[in-house]
């Protein structure tokens, strides 16, 4: 049983303070009465109600969660099938490109992805809007989905796998059966992954978007520039509310899926004993 | 056949998506601007011969970045803006993610869930959240006063400080997971045979502890440095316009400029800076992927 030493305790904490504290200020000042950021004038939820009148902003909220959808799915699957090919399908003409390909747009500048993107689409004469930002949104995040996906097959046995297919299931029916219920947890947050990718998104969203798609990080970017106001601070506040409740959510029933899992692979090898 | 098929689809969207793009990034910094949507002359007229055509390219654009000194500096400004930071982010990682490998074994998936928790939470939100903290009528300077350490408000807000700061920050995260990978996986039985043959605490941390976690440290400086080189969000919102930055001088000439093929060689020439770090972060993983095995 290790316990905290006492400068790991406090690396820790004052880490924790510093990932923490910048986030936590802008929450209490969202509830601000006053309009000036250093003054204090009380709690209020006004800040709030006027969102609500702001009918550009909830536009553009819209737009960005059906992007987010739309692109978080679309990544999933195709990040899922590129995790599968990279761990399963052995080697291939052009299999270290493929790996180039899946690990650059990681760390890939995004000034640089949204550019290229903006130039293929014009190229290819797209009109450039909703579906042009959920094609380049799609193309970034299925590579972080790829990644996650990928960590889960290398973790898990393949006995199984082996197991159905020497039992007479088809390549399919094994990956639909077996497989896929394995990586599920690792397949769910690859999509919680995609979306808030997308939700986030400046840089690439205002390359590859046209007229009458805008996004929200766009709509609050603008308005930063103009200057720190108690409206970006209560919108933020909502965001950061919604993800971190879908997060825990998430965690937690991964976790008891997980554990769900073991118990049940337990208990098949108890049975085989 | 079926492999095939599997293998094909992500692969080929990849192609179109992210791979040929480059291609068309470079043909058209050879291009020159027009006015004309899009602005800039065709990328391809298959009219023209291939000797033609090899004769049409011109390095007009590179030529001009290379002359004019706001491109260069905002390249070197860049790397090293990038580099200082990476090396702070380092530093200030290492002791967390020390600390949550070293935390009791029941508390560690909490403590790495609340790492990876403000990574979530929008990019965007998180550098506005230290513009109300780092202004000169903010509340870190509101704070100081307070307490009576300084007696006028710093000014941290549009300097270099502030961008350091900003990095830090948004890419903390990014450095302690994979230390925090590396130094957890360490037998602990290393450090204990380390302290019974005599060695002092400091001594098995650097002779042992370090050395073991190296492939974190290069996983976490690549996924800090390489993006923060490009990076726009931070600097634009922070730096203010003395702080120079080559993906700030990107965004300005495409959307301030409208100069498509000056930003497109801006992009090639960045992403040449960029090659050798991409390709050994490449390398790194693949090496540590097999090692996974």
């Amino acid at each position: 049983m290790r316990r905290f030493s006492w400068f790991n305790a406090t690396s820790i904490a004052l880490g924790f303070a510093f990932l923490y504290i910048p986030i936590l200020l802008l929450v209490i000042y969202s509830f601000n009465e006053s309009k000036l950021v250093t003054v204090w004038g009380g709690w209020s939820t006004k800040w709030y109600a006027s969102l609500l009148q702001n009918e550009g902003l909830l536009n553009a909220a819209w737009v960005t969660l059906r992007v987010a959808i739309l692109s978080s799915t679309l990544a999933t699957i195709l990040g899922t099938l590129a995790a599968i090919v990279l761990v399963r399908a052995g080697r291939f003409p052009g299999r270290t490109l493929f790996s180039g390909l899946i690990f650059a747009p990681l760390v890939m500048p995004e000034v640089i992805t949204g550019l290229s993107m903006l130039l293929l689409f014009v190229a290819l004469n797209m009109d450039r809007g909703f579906w042009t930002v959920v094609i380049a949104h799609a193309t970034f995040s299925m590579c972080f989905a790829a990644v996650v996906v990928q960590a889960r097959l290398y973790d898990f046995d393949k006995s199984v796998e082996e197991a159905a297919m020497d039992l007479g299931a088809t390549q399919i029916q094994t990956f639909l059966q077996v497989t896929l219920p394995i990586i599920a947890p690792s397949v769910i947050s690859a999509w919680l992954l995609s979306f808030t990718l997308s939700l986030d998104d400046l840089v690439i969203a205002s390359f590859a978007t046209g007229p009458g798609a805008t996004t929200l990080p766009m709509k609050i970017y603008s308005q930063v520039r103009l200057g720190v106001t108690p409206e970006i601070n209560a919108i933020s506040t909502i965001m950061i509310g919604l993800v971190t409740i879908g997060v825990l959510v998430a965690s937690y029933s991964t976790k008891r899926a997980s554990q769900q899992q073991e118990r049940e692979l337990k208990a098949v090898d108890a049975g085989a004993k | 056949m079926r492999r095939w098929l599997l293998i094909s689809v992500p692969y080929l969207w990849l192609l179109v998506f992210f791979l040929i793009p480059f291609f068309i990034v470079f043909k058209i910094s050879l291009s020159d601007i027009a006015t004309a949507i899009p602005p800039y002359t065709p990328v391809f007229d298959f009219s023209m011969g291939i000797g033609e055509f090899i004769s049409k390219l011109d390095f007009e654009n590179y030529r001009f970045i290379f002359n004019d000194s706001l491109y260069v500096n905002s390249y070197f400004s860049a790397l090293k803006i990038a580099g200082i930071s990476t090396v702070l982010t380092l530093l200030v990682a290492y002791p967390i993610a020390y600390g949550m490998a070293r935390a009791p074994k029941e508390w560690q998936p909490t403590l790495v869930m609340l790492v990876i928790l403000p990574f979530w939470t929008s990019f965007l939100i998180r550098v506005y959240a230290w513009i109300g903290i780092l202004k000169k009528e903010g509340l870190l300077n509101l704070f100081l006063m307070n307490l009576g350490v300084i007696s006028e408000p710093l000014t941290i807000m549009n300097t270099p400080l502030a961008v350091y700061i900003g990095i830090i920050y948004s890419y903390l995260p990014f450095m302690i997971l994979p230390l925090y990978a590396s130094l957890e996986k360490i037998n602990p039985a290393l450090l204990e045979a380390a302290a019974d043959l005599g060695s002092p605490p400091w001594k098995s941390f650097w002779q042992v502890t370090f050395p073991l976690s190296l492939p974190g440290v290069l996983a976490g400086c690549f996924l800090v440095f390489i993006p923060a080189t490009g990076e726009f969000v931070i600097p634009d919102l922070l730096g203010g316009s003395d702080t120079l930055m080559i993906g700030k001088t990107l965004w300005g000439e495409f959307f301030g400029n409208r100069d498509w093929p000056v930003a497109s060689a801006v992009a090639v020439v960045l992403l040449l800076v960029l090659v050798i770090p991409i390709v050994m972060f490449q390398s790194n993983q693949e090496k540590e992927r097999e090692a996974a095995r």
